[in-house]
């Protein structure tokens, strides 16, 4: 206890100790679409209000092209950010052990970060040698199927309800000229192998293949249906078909070219920028419609450790804006914006939209561990390599396809 | 130069063949049309995507998602350039290219200067004052030139890093002086190789040393060559995007990065006409260069190059 | 990296016996110290980070460079990743028709131009300004005359000839001639200065033996005029070749390696291993490939140009 309020009084005298005069944070994330950036600039008025520093936005586009090589090389090379957006998950695991990330544990200790967190799940990637090196802001999950009211209208069907009814509906919707299932060229194809798991493999299909790492749970029956399902919808797309961006896919959803998609919630902010109002010009199904858990994975902040001599009101601003990413407020604002679901329990989502409600009756359920969480990014880049070939060379058979994902599997870390 | 008397057949004369004939000629001959016909095929498709940037840059969004890809603008419509240029977001920032303007303006000046300065020495010294293993770090440098740039990005952090410059416009200068060398340093041995030989000797006997010569003969007669390295060190460092990107530093983002963030962000509805617009802007320096200096370069290239 | 770099500095104080010091250190000094940018440059930076890399292809480094010594279990991976495999056979088709094509249409659009043409420089201008451009912006502009709903394709359909097909970007079959256009759009113009300046260079006087000797225009200029342009094609055959080799930038741009993973190529795979796939060792592998590639090609060429003493001009 007395610790606690030592550590109390430090944080509070971090907040005093820097309303003389205003720093630079510079803050690197590769949120640039419409919606993401709406979102991050409600973090930044929250920080810029309450402490009076600036936000210094360092966008990068493309996170793995783009961004990524410039955050881990500027970490390395010893010019770090004030903090930096990454994927929830292993993909900074070697950086906080190689003691490049700032330890947060005092920052945020008088915060009981336990009592709010949705999900300890989440916190877990962040932990290291019994430090804190990051920060879980928001919980995104892939496990959506969002259907066009239009493009249902137009056939004379309603809206399906789960995963068989949508694949039932797709030959009428060819015929009408419609597209069954629109999709974006590129990394979208890589998340919907995860929701086809959850949603028609099961949460213990998905725990034994991506914690237990289980090849055997590839090859079995349940994981066959999965990839009968990917190799239905390869059928029914085509590259000729394939839009630039995910956002090109919302708009196909809102005019009714395209009937569905597979896609994360973050969907969900392009859909509202573009005017889209769930349950009436779109609708959005959690775990295909079947599955009781989402697979959470979401964005992390993290704060490098600053060079020798840095100013200690710039240190002081890591700090605080630390503590304002995961203060009720921020959270509630951002996450809205974002179309994402808060890491805090405490927050009162009246607010929400019909989409998010849904997520949030769900999440009392807990987390199931996505690809982000269990597995390395090298055998994420992997899946990833054997999904976007299965996808465009139906060549390949679906044994094939089990066969290889097997022996990834196998080889997992 | 002997080879000719070696092809010599005992074929006729042929009056057909006369191409390089001074004599002036009809117009129309049919192999005339077939030379220029070519010509502006080859031309068309040269030209063909600069019009499509153009051209939709001008357009509306409207007018670009039901027109064609080939038809003329409705109105000139500068709107977009306008967006590109000053109110375009990245991220936050919402201040189109023009920052980014005047960062890859402080980029490419220095580290054109620096790294032709350094490799117009190297050919120099491979040329006219070898020393032993001159020729071999020389075939290393060309073997360089080969090397994927992201290999290096790595070990090029951590050399940066432990002189401490990571972060700062040396670090970019010191990169694009590295990356440019194997090239230039070819173009500007192969160029002082192509000068007399005897002006050196001369100078020599004279009593010069290594520095006077190079700034008081050979420099003075390498115009058009660096006429060539500073095309190709300004189109080059202004075009890259990752070492600006990576070893610039925070205040030093150059253009193509925001030229990146512009083009690539997932927008809802992405807007081709400011794509277009940000991208003719970003690509402006680079071509002025060319067109003004269009003759310069041919004949540096011409000078260089040839011999080798 | 540094240490390399000491250690060559102790290697030259090293050399004790005065006279074999003053021949190999002290002669030529300042030249030798005017290359030292260079000297250091090679033995750093390219040398040194070759050695680097081969190491650490060897090891099981992830994020960091900091893994155990593996032998070759990631060269083993490698060779069976499905990815890899068609990155190599990519780049080979890619770069034999892209070689061929650039010096081919170079070297004809060279000989053309070479006829005391008009509007000589505009032409000229032409044909080279693509070469000013990036390859994010090539890859860019080409990706979206070729997207099939709104560029040629359909512009054409939609002026009534509906079967007409313009789909290489999006057709696995066909997408590296497109990746082939839009390099060939990027690089032949330059190709083609550098012939036009070879061309250029001949002596009037083999024009006139050829004339005499009434050989054909067309055969002078191939089998004679091109065998004696050996440094343009030499000076042509190190850019066009090293730009092939690092193909990076405009598949990025155009495919980002699709559809699937029809258009991926060997300094992809090194990129995203490296840094989204978080596995060092494994991209550093692929990365030695590469180089053991390129030293293949180029090492017969370095032992003609530099292995004969005195032979060049």
């Amino acid at each position: 206890m007395k610790k606690f309020a030592v550590v109390a009084a430090m944080a509070t005298a971090f907040l005093g100790s820097t309303s003389a005069y205003a720093v630079d944070l510079e803050v690197t994330h590769w949120w640039t679409s419409a919606g993401e950036a709406a979102a991050v600039a409600e973090f930044a008025k929250v920080f810029e209000a309450e402490t009076g520093n600036k936000w210094v936005d360092s966008a990068l586009a493309g996170s793995g092209t783009g961004a990524n090589p410039v955050i881990i090389s500027r970490i390395i090379g010893g010019n770090p950010m004030g903090a930096t957006m990454m994927n929830t998950g292993r993909d900074a695991e070697e950086l906080i052990q190689a003691g490049l990330m700032r330890d947060l544990t005092d920052i945020v200790a008088d915060l009981d970060i336990d009592s709010f967190y949705v999900d300890q799940d989440l916190l877990e990637p962040c932990r290291y040698e019994g430090g804190l090196y990051c920060l879980p802001v928001n919980i995104h999950s892939w496990d959506w199927l969002w259907l066009s009211a239009a493009a249902y209208e137009k056939i004379g069907q309603p809206v399906p309800t789960n995963w068989d009814e949508y694949v039932a509906s797709w030959p009428a919707l060819q015929e009408a000229g419609i597209l069954p299932f629109g999709l974006a060229s590129g990394w979208p194809i890589n998340g919907i192998p995860g929701v086809l798991m959850a949603g028609i493999g099961g949460s213990d299909l998905v725990l034994k293949i991506n914690r237990d790492k289980d090849p055997e749970a590839v090859r079995s029956p349940e994981f066959r249906k999965v990839a009968e399902a990917l190799d239905a919808l390869r059928k029914v797309t085509s590259p000729e078909t394939m839009v630039p961006s995910f956002g090109d896919v919302g708009n196909q959803l809102l005019e009714g070219t395209a009937a569905g998609n597979i896609h994360g919630d973050w969907l969900a902010g392009d859909l509202q920028i573009a005017g889209g109002v769930p349950g009436e010009d779109y609708e959005c199904l959690p775990g295909l419609g079947f599955g009781t858990q989402l697979t959470g994975g979401g964005d992390s902040f993290y704060f490098p450790k600053l060079p020798e001599g840095t100013d200690q009101a710039v240190l002081d601003a890591q700090a605080q804006l630390a503590r304002i990413l995961i203060s009720p407020e921020a959270q509630l604002n951002f996450n809205m914006v974002k179309g994402s679901m808060p890491i805090r329990t405490d927050i009162d989502l009246s607010g929400a939209n019909a989409c998010m409600k849904k997520a949030i009756d769900l999440l009392g359920n807990g987390l199931l561990p996505s690809g982000d969480f269990s597995l390395s990014s090298d055998t994420q880049q992997q899946l990833q390599d054997l999904d976007l070939e299965f996808f465009a060379d139906e060549s390949i058979t679906v044994d094939d396809y089990i066969e290889r994902r097997a022996e990834i599997v196998a080889q997992a870390d | 130069m002997t080879m000719t008397a070696s092809m010599t057949g005992s074929a006729p004369v042929s009056q057909a063949n006369e191409p390089r004939g001074p004599r002036p000629k009809p117009f129309f001959t049919p192999k005339k049309i077939m030379i220029y016909s070519t010509l502006i095929f080859f031309s068309l498709y040269f030209l063909f995507p600069l019009y499509v940037m153009v051209a939709t840059s001008f357009k509306t969004m409207p007018e670009i998602r039901f027109g064609s890809i080939f038809a003329l603008p409705n109105q000139i419509n500068f709107d977009s350039w306008v967006r590109a240029w000053s109110t375009a977001c990245t991220g936050l920032t919402c201040n189109g290219l023009a920052p980014g303007f005047w960062n890859s303006v402080k980029i490419t000046v220095p580290s054109t200067i620096v790294s032709i300065f350094i490799a117009a020495i190297n050919g120099y010294a491979l040329v006219n004052w070898r020393f032993k293993g001159s020729e071999l770090f020389f075939a290393v440098l060309i073997f360089g030139s080969f090397i994927p740039y992201q290999v290096m990005l790595y070990p090029l952090v951590m050399i940066t890093r432990e002189l401490g410059i990571f972060g700062k416009l040396e670090a970019v200068i010191l990169i694009h002086t590295i990356f440019g060398m194997p090239i230039l340093t070819l173009l500007f041995r192969n160029y002082f190789a192509s000068l007399p030989q005897e002006l050196f000797k001369a100078a020599r006997v004279d009593g010069a040393g290594f520095w006077r010569i190079f700034f008081e003969i050979m420099l003075p007669m390498s115009l058009p060559i660096f006429v060539v390295a500073l095309i190709l060190q300004i189109t080059g460092i202004w075009n890259d995007f990752l070492f600006g990107a990576v070893f610039a530093g925070t205040h030093n983002q150059p253009m193509t990065v925001q030229l990146n963030n512009i083009v690539n962000s997932a927008q809802g509805t992405p807007e081709y006409n400011v794509n277009m617009a940000a991208t003719v802007l970003t690509g402006l320096v680079p071509l002025i260069v060319y067109f003004v200096s269009g003759k310069l370069f041919v004949r540096g290239v011409a000078a260089g190059a040839v011999k080798g | 990296m540094a240490d390399i770099a000491v250690r060559t500095g102790e290697g030259a104080q090293t050399v004790s016996r005065p006279n074999f010091l003053k021949k190999t250190f002290l002669k030529n000094l300042p030249a030798k110290i005017a290359a030292l940018p260079m000297i250091a440059t090679v033995l750093v930076v390219f040398i040194g980070c070759t050695i680097w890399t081969i190491y650490y292809s060897f090891t099981n480094s992830k994020l960091l460079p900091t893994g155990k010594f593996v032998g070759f279990e990631q060269y083993e991976r490698l060779f069976t990743a499905n990815r890899w495999n068609v990155s190599v056979s990519n780049l080979i088709t890619y770069g034999i028709m892209s070689l061929v094509l650039t010096l081919a249409l170079g070297f004809l659009l060279a000989v053309l131009m070479d006829q005391k043409i008009r509007f000589e420089s505009a032409f000229r201008t032409i044909m080279l300004y693509p070469f000013a451009l990036s390859f994010i912006v090539t890859g860019l502009v080409w990706q979206w005359i070729m997207n099939p709903t709104l560029g040629i394709q359909g512009a054409i359909r939609s002026l009534g000839w509906e079967s007409f097909t313009f789909d290489w970007i999006s057709n696995p079959r066909m997408v590296l001639f497109a990746l082939l256009i839009a390099g060939l759009w990027q690089g032949v113009g330059f190709c083609m200065v550098l012939m036009l300046a070879g061309l250029r260079g001949v002596d009037e006087e083999i024009w006139k033996a050829a004339r005499v000797d009434g050989i054909p225009t067309w055969r002078t200029y191939l089998f004679i005029v091109l065998p004696m342009m050996r440094g343009v094609l030499i000076t042509a055959v190190v850019l066009i070749g090293s730009g092939i080799v690092r193909l990076y930038d405009l598949v990025v741009a155009l495919t980002n390696g699709g559809p699937g993973i029809s258009s991926e190529v060997p300094a992809k795979y090194v990129v995203n291993y490296m840094f989204s796939g978080g596995n060092i060792g494994q991209a550093l592998a692929a990365a030695t490939m590469m180089l053991i590639t390129v030293l293949i090609i180029v090492l017969p060429w370095a032992y003609l140009e530099f292995g004969g003493k005195g032979k060049r001009a």
